[in-house]
C-alpha cells in the first residue's frame, strides 16, 4: 500500500484552496494542480484541511482500567475525531508517577499508531497530594514529560502546589491544575445553584473552582512559573483568568466541548450521562466560556475524554461515575457551539485545537500547521455535513456520550497521523494496517 | 397516573383528585370491614434502601387494605448490600411480576431513574428520595390541613388563602421540597424559616418567602406551622453551633406555642425530636395534627396506589 | 353516528312512578326501605323515586348513594375511574330492605360489585334491584326486580340516559355507533 497521498482541492483554515501532498511522513508540498507518482488521490472538494488536532486532556485508562478504554481504543477514538495527538492523564493504575509508567504509555501509543500519545505525569505520588512525584525522572525519560497534573484530584496543599510550580522550571514544565477546593465539594453531585436546590443534589459551588484558580495564578506569579488550568467551567473563573493574563501571569486555560454546549438544566433528567466533573454549569456560564474562548482568555479546547464501563452510568445519579467521552464528538460540538455562532472561524479552530495545545504541551511533532516540511498531521473535515449523533459514531470503548440524539454539524472524513491515513472516507483504518505502518516508520527512523 | 415521582409536576386538578380519592378511602376506613377488594391480584413491592419503618408500614397497610399482595424488600442485609445494582434489583422485581414499586432511596432521583430506565414496567411510587421529594408525605400533609379547615366539606376544595410556615432544615428536607410545590399548587402561601446555612443558596425559582427569624414568622399569624426534624449530627458540619442554640432560635417551644392563635395547626412529619425542634406540649396539644397525619397517611397512600394501579396502563 | 330517542320525559316520569308503586307493593309499605343509587345517574333516579314514595306514603324518605368503583373487577380495562362518595342514610342498612337503583342494567358486573360493597357495609334483610332500562346481554346470573323499560339492543349500540339534574333534559336515546 502506498504511503503517499495527494489531497486535491482542500480549503485551508484561512479559506485558500490547495492540493496537499503527504509523503514520507511529512507534508511534502502545497499548491494547485499538484501531482505525485503512485500517490493515493483524495478528492477534498468542499472539505476543510485542518492541522491534526491535539488534545491536551484525555483519559486513556491503560494501564489498569482496560475495561473502560485502552491506549489502542482511545487513540482510535481520537483518530475518528480528527485528533493526531493526545495527552494521556496520569490517573491510571498504577498512577503515571514514575518514568516506567509514562514510558509504557508512550510505547503502547507508538505500537497502536493511531495518534501520538504524550503522557502527562502525576504531580504527587499516587495522586495523593502528599509528596511530589519524580517529576525530573519523568521529564528526562523517553516520554519527555513536560505537563504534570493530578487531574481528578486538585493539588490542594498550597505549599505542595508552590513547590511543584517552582520545581518544573528546571525543565520548562507546566502544572495543569484540576481546580477544585476539596472541602467545599464534599459529596458534590452537580453545580450548586437553582437547579441543585430544587433537585436536592449536593452542590458543587463555582467558588470551589474560582478560589483555587485565584490562589494558583498568584502562586505562579510569585514563583515565576507556568500554570495551566484544566476544564474551566464558570464565568467567575474566566474573570480571574482575564485579570491574571492582563497582569502578565503565565497562565493558560482549557475548556471542554461539553461545557461549551451543555448546561445544568439537563441534570433534571437524572440521566447519569450528564454527570461530569466539573459539573455542567448555568447557561450564562456557557456563554461566558464561549466568549472567553473567542477573545483568547481561554486558550484551548481539550476534551477531558473520560470513558466508563456501561454499569458506571446505568444507575442512580449519586452512584454514577463522573465523566463523558468526547474525542469523537469534539470537533462537531465546537463547530456547533462557537463556529456556527460566528465567534470562531477555522483559523481559530486550528489555533485552539492544534497549535496552542501543542505549544502548551511542549511538543513539536504537532501543531505546526499545514505548511510544507511540517510533520504529516492533517484532518479533513466536511463542515456541511450534519448527523444525528449516535453510538455508531463512537469508536472507543466508552458509550457515555451526552450527545446521543443531538443533531451535530460536520464530519471528520480523513485523519493523517505522521503522514499515514488513520481514517479514510469517514471510516477508521484497520488496526493491523495502522500498526504495521507505525512499526515501519519506527524502523525507518532508527536506520 | 403512570408513576408518582414528585409533587413538582402535579397539576392542581390531579392534586385535588388525589386528595378527593383519599377522602373516599378515608370513608371506607371508618367501617367495620376496612379491606377493599380493589387491587386483588396486584403485587406491590416496598423497595426500601433506607430504614423507615413508619413509611413502610403505612404503605404496607395501604396496599393490604386494597387487597394487593405486598412484598417487602429491604435493601439492608440483602443482595443489594452486597453490591447489587439498582438495575439488577429492578430487573429481579420485573421478573417477579411487580405491578407497583414503592421505593425509598438515599439518592435523589433514584425513583425517576427507575421509572425512565426501561428496566421495569411497574408503576413507580416515590416514598422519599435523598433530599429531593417525598410526595405522599406532602399529600398527607395537604389532606390533613384541608380536613382541619374544611371538615366534611373538604372534597373538591383547594388550600386557597392559607398561610403555611415550614420551619427547620430546608436544605436537606425532601418533605419541605414536596410541600413547597404541592401547597403552592393548591393555593397556599408558603414561608420557610431556617438558619441561613440550612437553606439552598439559590431559591429564586421557589414560590416562597424565606426568613431566618421564627418569632417574626409566627407573629404574622400563620394558619399552619410545620416543624421539620432536625438531625443532631448536622452540627458536626457547622450548620449550627449546637442543639441548644438551634432549639432556642428555631424550636417550637412552650412560649412560642402559647403565642400562637388557638386555631393554628401544628404539624410534624415525624419522627419527632421532642425538646429539640418541638416541645412535648406543642406535640401533644390539640393544635397538633401529628397523629392525624399518620392516620391520613394510609388513606392518601391508598389513593396513590389506586390511581397508579387502576386504569389502562398501556395508555 | 345516529341517535334515536326511545324514551321521552313523560315516559321516564311514568316509569319511575310505576317502579315506586311496585316497590311499595312488594315491601308492603315504606318501612325499613333503603334506596341506594349507584353513581352517577342511579343516584338521581334514587332521589326521584324516594320523592315519589314520600308523596305516596306520606312519610319522608331519603335515598343514599353507593359507590362501587373500588369493587369493580375491570379496573385495568378502562381509563382510571374516580370514585364517588358513598352516603348511607343514618339508620344504616342492617336488617333493612335495600333497593339498588341504576340507570342501565347491562352485563350485571356493576351490580355484582354493588353487592360486594353492601356486604362490607352491613347485612340487609334483602337486596332488590331497580333499573330504568334493561338492555340485556347479562354476563352474570343477575336480574332486576323493577324495570322501567326493556330495551333489547345490539352490543355495538350505546344507550344514553339523560336526566335533567345532570344533563339538562330527560330522555333516553340509542346511538348505533359506526365502529
Amino acid at each position: 500500500m502506498t504511503n503517499t497521498y495527494l489531497i486535491s482541492g482542500a480549503a485551508l483554515p484561512d479559506g485558500t484552496r490547495t492540493d496537499i501532498v503527504l509523503k514520507d511522513g511529512l507534508i511534502a508540498e502545497l499548491g494547485t494542480g499538484l501531482s505525485a507518482a503512485g500517490a493515493q488521490r483524495i478528492d477534498a472538494d468542499g472539505l476543510v484541511a485542518l492541522p491534526g488536532l491535539v488534545d491536551l486532556h484525555t483519559h486513556l485508562r491503560e494501564p489498569g482500567y482496560e475495561q473502560s478504554e485502552t491506549v489502542l481504543t482511545g487513540t482510535q477514538a481520537a483518530a475518528a475525531g480528527g485528533f493526531t495527538a493526545v495527552f494521556a492523564m496520569a490517573n491510571t493504575s498504577p498512577v503515571a508517577d514514575t518514568a516506567g509508567v509514562v514510558e509504557q504509555e508512550l510505547s503502547l501509543g507508538e505500537q497502536a499508531g493511531y495518534a501520538t500519545v504524550q503522557p502527562i505525569g502525576a504531580v504527587t505520588v499516587g495522586l495523593a497530594g502528599e509528596q511530589l512525584a519524580e517529576l525530573g525522572a519523568m521529564a528526562s525519560s523517553r516520554a519527555r514529560v513536560r505537563v504534570f497534573s493530578d487531574d481528578g484530584a486538585c493539588v490542594w496543599d498550597p505549599v505542595l502546589m508552590r513547590r511543584a510550580l517552582e520545581y518544573v522550571k528546571s525543565f520548562d514544565g507546566v502544572i495543569a491544575q484540576h481546580a477544585q477546593e476539596p472541602r467545599l465539594t464534599v459529596g458534590a453531585q452537580m453545580n450548586e445553584g437553582a437547579v441543585s436546590g430544587e433537585l436536592g443534589l449536593t452542590g458543587w459551588p463555582a467558588v470551589a473552582e474560582e478560589s483555587i484558580i485565584a490562589r494558583d495564578v498568584l502562586l505562579a506569579e510569585h514563583v515565576g512559573s507556568s500554570l495551566h488550568i484544566c476544564h474551566v467551567s464558570t464565568a467567575g473563573s474566566v474573570d480571574v483568568l482575564r485579570w491574571a493574563k492582563a497582569r502578565g501571569i503565565r497562565v493558560t486555560a482549557e475548556v471542554t466541548p461539553h461545557h461549551l454546549l451543555l448546561d445544568e438544566e439537563l441534570v433534571r433528567s437524572f440521566d447519569a450521562r450528564y454527570k461530569v466533573n466539573p459539573p455542567l454549569r448555568r447557561p450564562e456560564d456557557v456563554l461566558a466560556l464561549r466568549e472567553a474562548l473567542a477573545d483568547g482568555t481561554i486558550d484551548i479546547v481539550a476534551t477531558d475524554h473520560a470513558p466508563h464501563p456501561v454499569e458506571s452510568k446505568d444507575c442512580e445519579w449519586d452512584a454514577a461515575a463522573n465523566g463523558m467521552v468526547g474525542l469523537e464528538s469534539a470537533l462537531s460540538v465546537v463547530h456547533a457551539s462557537v463556529v456556527e455562532s460566528g465567534q470562531l472561524d477555522w483559523t481559530d479552530i486550528a489555533r485552539v485545537l492544534s497549535s496552542e495545545p501543542a505549544r502548551i504541551g511542549r511538543i513539536t511533532s504537532h501543531g505546526q500547521g499545514i505548511v510544507a516540511g511540517a510533520p504529516g498531521q492533517v484532518t479533513l473535515y466536511d463542515p456541511s455535513a450534519s448527523r444525528e449523533f449516535g453510538t455508531a459514531d463512537l469508536t472507543g470503548k466508552g458509550v457515555n456520550s451526552p450527545f446521543f440524539g443531538r443533531t451535530l454539524p460536520g464530519r471528520v472524513i480523513a485523519t493523517f497521523h505522521n503522514g499515514f491515513a488513520t481514517v479514510l472516507d469517514g471510516e477508521l483504518r484497520p488496526t493491523e494496517d495502522v500498526a504495521r505502518f507505525a512499526a515501519e516508520q519506527r524502523m525507518g527512523a532508527r536506520v | 397516573m403512570r408513576h408518582l415521582l414528585s409533587t413538582r409536576d402535579l397539576d392542581l386538578d390531579t392534586a385535588i383528585r388525589l386528595l378527593d380519592v383519599a377522602e373516599d378511602m378515608a370513608d371506607t376506613q371508618q367501617r367495620e370491614v376496612k379491606k377493599l377488594p380493589t387491587l386483588r391480584g396486584k403485587t406491590v413491592v416496598n423497595l426500601f434502601f433506607e430504614d423507615s419503618t413508619r413509611t413502610r408500614i403505612s404503605f404496607e397497610a395501604a396496599a393490604k387494605r386494597l387487597s394487593a399482595d405486598v412484598i417487602n424488600f429491604s435493601a439492608k442485609g440483602s443482595s443489594v448490600s452486597k453490591g447489587e445494582s439498582l438495575k439488577d434489583t429492578a430487573q429481579t422485581l420485573q421478573a417477579m411480576g411487580a405491578d407497583a414499586v414503592v421505593i425509598r432511596h438515599p439518592a435523589s432521583g433514584a425513583p425517576q431513574t427507575l421509572a425512565t430506565s426501561g428496566w421495569i414496567d411497574a408503576g413507580i411510587l416515590n416514598a422519599g428520595d435523598g433530599t429531593h421529594e417525598h410526595p405522599t408525605q406532602a399529600l398527607l400533609d395537604a389532606f390533613t390541613i384541608r380536613k382541619r379547615v374544611h371538615g366534611a366539606g373538604s372534597r373538591g376544595k383547594s388550600l386557597d388563602g392559607l398561610a403555611v410556615t415550614i420551619v427547620g432544615d430546608i436544605l436537606h428536607s425532601r418533605v419541605a421540597r414536596s410541600n413547597v410545590w404541592l401547597l403552592t399548587t393548591l393555593g397556599a402561601t408558603v414561608t420557610l424559616v431556617a438558619p441561613p446555612t440550612l437553606v439552598p443558596v439559590d431559591t429564586r425559582n421557589w414560590p416562597v418567602t424565606i426568613g431566618y427569624d421564627l418569632d417574626d414568622a409566627l407573629a404574622s399569624g400563620p394558619d399552619v406551622v410545620m416543624m421539620l426534624r432536625i438531625q443532631g449530627e448536622r452540627m458536626r458540619d457547622a450548620f449550627f453551633p449546637n442543639s441548644r442554640e438551634y432549639s432556642r432560635r428555631w424550636g417550637l417551644d412552650d412560649g412560642r406555642l402559647h403565642r400562637l392563635e388557638p386555631t393554628t395547626i401544628v404539624m410534624h412529619p415525624g419522627p419527632m425530636n421532642r425538646g429539640l425542634e418541638i416541645s412535648a406540649a406543642a406535640a401533644d396539644s390539640p393544635m397538633s395534627t401529628v397523629r392525624e397525619q399518620v392516620t391520613n397517611g394510609v388513606s392518601v397512600r391508598m389513593a396513590a396506589l389506586y390511581l397508579l394501579l387502576s386504569g389502562d396502563r398501556e395508555n | 353516528m345516529s341517535a334515536r330517542v326511545v324514551f321521552q320525559q313523560a315516559d321516564i316520569a311514568r316509569a319511575l312512578t310505576r317502579i315506586s308503586h311496585e316497590i311499595l307493593e312488594s315491601n308492603r309499605g315504606a318501612d325499613d326501605l333503603v334506596l341506594l343509587g349507584i353513581p352517577t345517574r342511579g343516584v338521581v333516579l334514587a332521589d326521584r323515586i324516594a320523592a315519589i314514595i314520600s308523596d305516596i306514603s306520606g312519610t319522608p324518605m331519603e335515598a343514599g348513594s353507593l359507590d362501587v368503583t373500588m369493587y369493580r373487577d375491570d379496573l385495568a380495562k378502562h381509563p382510571t375511574r374516580t370514585p364517588s362518595p358513598t352516603r348511607i342514610p343514618a339508620s344504616g342498612i342492617d336488617g333493612k330492605t335495600v333497593i339498588l337503583v341504576d340507570d342501565v342494567l347491562y352485563s350485571g358486573r356493576t351490580i355484582r360489585a354493588a353487592l360486594d360493597a353492601i356486604g362490607d357495609i352491613g347485612r340487609p334483610r334483602a337486596v332488590r334491584l331497580a333499573a330504568l332500562i334493561d338492555r340485556g346481554h347479562r354476563e352474570l346470573p343477575i336480574r332486576p326486580d323493577f324495570v322501567g323499560k326493556n330495551l333489547p339492543s345490539a352490543q355495538t349500540e350505546r344507550i344514553n340516559v339523560h336526566l335533567s339534574e345532570i344533563d339538562g333534559a330527560d330522555l333516553v336515546s340509542i346511538d348505533s355507533a359506526a365502529r
